[in-house]
């Protein structure tokens, strides 16, 4: 019965439903009781084991392999890595996938008429978000393509510095160091602790050789904002090109191009919780940046992007962006009441806990806390906390165990960069989610440091850099 | 005009918070619960006639979304997470 129960024939609750959740005190295993009346009368007993054994944290979870039915899902608090698609997007973009499924550059029926039609309405709703020019806009498969038109050869014959920062996405990282390769001179501009670049600095390392100037909006790992519109109007001024990498920042702060003198921008489309594989380009067209086509073919995009545009995914990004737009200051506040419920709680509760970033200059809803587990590194704690999604540093490099290129930037010590996880909070994040992600970590960061002999000599006094170890 | 009366906008509400509460999926149910509740409170206080008639129309055109979307829900529910506990009335 347990199984069945589950599987998809979760009847939905009526006003008069209600549950009650035994909780045994070990907190080996749950049991849920469904109790539901009128049409609905259907009684469910289900048994759910979740594993909350003290087992060793470092015990790799087989059951994430294969999930049973009965197994619960763990709570989402990873909103950088991802965003759970608004249910109004996926609704703008089914009648796409199964009626409407005319190719948008046909000229010659209704099919390809339709279909180009919603790719111009999604382009005017993702320029209307950035404060574009829907001529501006051009749909990639999403930022990472976008940041290849980006950071590229402009005028190679006359201007080859690139300055970027050490704590951009690895992207453009990537794309700096392909380039240096090819001849290019790249400049890594060092961030401040709080995380921001320095003006000052920013401004004695443009020459006459600079072709383009990337920094990213607000960073995916530690949630800084960077000061962009003084960033572009100092890149204006010195006739250099100015891109920056808004995936986690569009939808979420307000974005004017045109205030911002920003050149290029790269917008994620699985950021804003719009669909995976979609993203946008914004070119300036006065004055005009000419960037070179990376894929060529029948001219669709301007000549700048080749191949069919797919409508299902930009009327889904163009849908998100919308939503985003009219949800700024709700999920805005939302967030930030959330963030600072779980830090207060968090640092309330454990002591020597770091919040990594400027405090001021971020978006509330990107916190990374070293939790100075003293050498106990960031995967005890996340295999502890297997009930919730976390990650401890971009997607990208989460198979690495090497810490985040990004702490390292900020100056942050080796023990910190180690023992540092990164919460995400987004649209869909409750209170409850919080709440229990709150708990959790609390019980097992204190589990975790009572058995470790590090945290032991710390409650001594003794300073463990001045510890000598000694190989056997 | 009939729309803009007291009662139709109540029973707009409460057919909205009645579907939405249908979500098998909890992010979607939770945000679609706390966001009809806080949309319709910031609301409370307009008057102009236009401004209602957008407002009602976006209203059913979001309960019809949340209906088509419940439906889909359920054909392809998964697991319930860890944090779900029924929605207190």
């Amino acid at each position: 019965m347990s199984p069945k129960a589950l599987k998809g024939i979760n009847r939905p609750n009526n006003l008069s439903c209600f549950t009650t959740v035994f909780r045994s005190e070990a907190g080996c295993s749950e049991r849920t009781r469904c109790i539901s009346s009128g049409l609905w009368a259907l009684w469910s007993l289900v048994t759910v084991r979740a594993d909350h054994l003290p087992s060793s944290p470092c015990t790799p979870s087989t059951a994430l392999l294969s999930p049973r039915l009965d197994e619960l899902r763990p709570l989402y608090m990873d909103f950088q890595a991802t965003t759970p698609m608004d249910p109004r997007v996926l609704d703008a973009m089914l009648p796409y996938q199964v009626n409407y499924y005319g190719n948008p550059h046909s000229r010659t029926h209704a099919y390809g008429w339709e279909s180009e039609t919603a790719m111009e309405k999604a382009r005017k709703q993702v320029a209307d978000l950035i404060g574009a020019d829907p001529r501006e806009t051009v749909f990639t498969s999403g930022a990472t393509e976008s940041q290849q038109y980006c950071v590229a050869r402009f005028y190679k014959a006359k201007k080859t510095h690139i300055i970027t920062t050490q704590t951009e996405h690895k992207c453009v990282l990537d794309s700096c160091r392909i380039l240096e390769a090819e001849g290019f001179e790249v400049t890594y501009l060092p961030v401040k602790n709080n995380g921001l670049i320095d003006l000052k600095q920013l401004q004695e390392t443009i020459r006459p050789d600079t072709s383009l100037v990337s920094i990213m909006t607000v960073n995916n790992e530690i949630g800084v904002k960077q000061p962009i519109k003084e960033i572009g109007h100092l890149c204006r001024s010195k006739n250099v090109f100015f891109h920056t990498d808004a995936a986690q920042a569009v939808g979420k702060i307000p974005i004017n191009v045109n205030d911002w003198k920003v050149d290029l921008m790269s917008i994620s489309g699985h950021k804003i919780s719009g669909p995976k594989g979609v993203g946008a380009l914004y070119v300036r067209r006065r004055p005009r940046v000419r960037i070179e086509p990376l894929q060529n073919g029948g001219g669709q995009e301007r000549g700048l992007r080749s191949g069919t545009v797919p409508t299902p995914l930009v009327v889904g990004l163009g849908a998100a962006c919308e939503i985003a737009q009219q949800e700024l200051e709700y999920d805005h506040k939302c967030v930030t009441v959330l963030a600072n419920r779980l830090v207060q709680k968090i640092v309330s509760e454990i002591p020597d806990v770091v919040k990594n970033g400027d405090p001021d200059q971020r978006y509330p809803g990107k916190i990374r806390l070293s939790n100075c587990l003293f050498f106990l590194k960031w995967e005890s704690l996340l295999m502890a906390l297997k009930d919730v999604a976390l990650s401890s540093g971009s997607a990208c490099t989460s198979a690495s165990l090497e810490p985040s290129y990004v702490l390292r930037a900020i100056g942050a010590d080796e023990d910190l960069a180690h023992s540092s996880i990164r919460f995400g909070i987004g649209r869909f994040t409750t209170e409850e989610d919080v709440d229990y992600t709150v708990e959790k970590c609390i019980q097992q960061v204190k589990r975790l440091r009572e058995m470790s002999p590090l945290w032991e000599m710390v409650q001594e006094g003794i300073d463990l850099k001045s510890i000598k170890w000694t190989q056997h | 005009m009939a729309s803009c009366s007291r009662a139709q906008v109540i029973s707009l509400y409460r057919m909205l918070m009645k579907e939405s509460k249908k979500f098998p999926s909890y992010n979607y149910r939770t945000y679609a619960l706390r966001r009809v509740k806080d949309g319709f409170r910031e609301n409370l206080h307009v008057d102009n006639p236009k401004t209602l008639d957008m407002l009602i129309n976006q209203a059913r055109e979001n309960l019809a979304a949340i209906k088509r979307q419940v439906s889909i829900g359920h054909l392809y529910s998964a697991q319930k997470t860890i944090v779900e506990i029924e929605p207190h009335l």
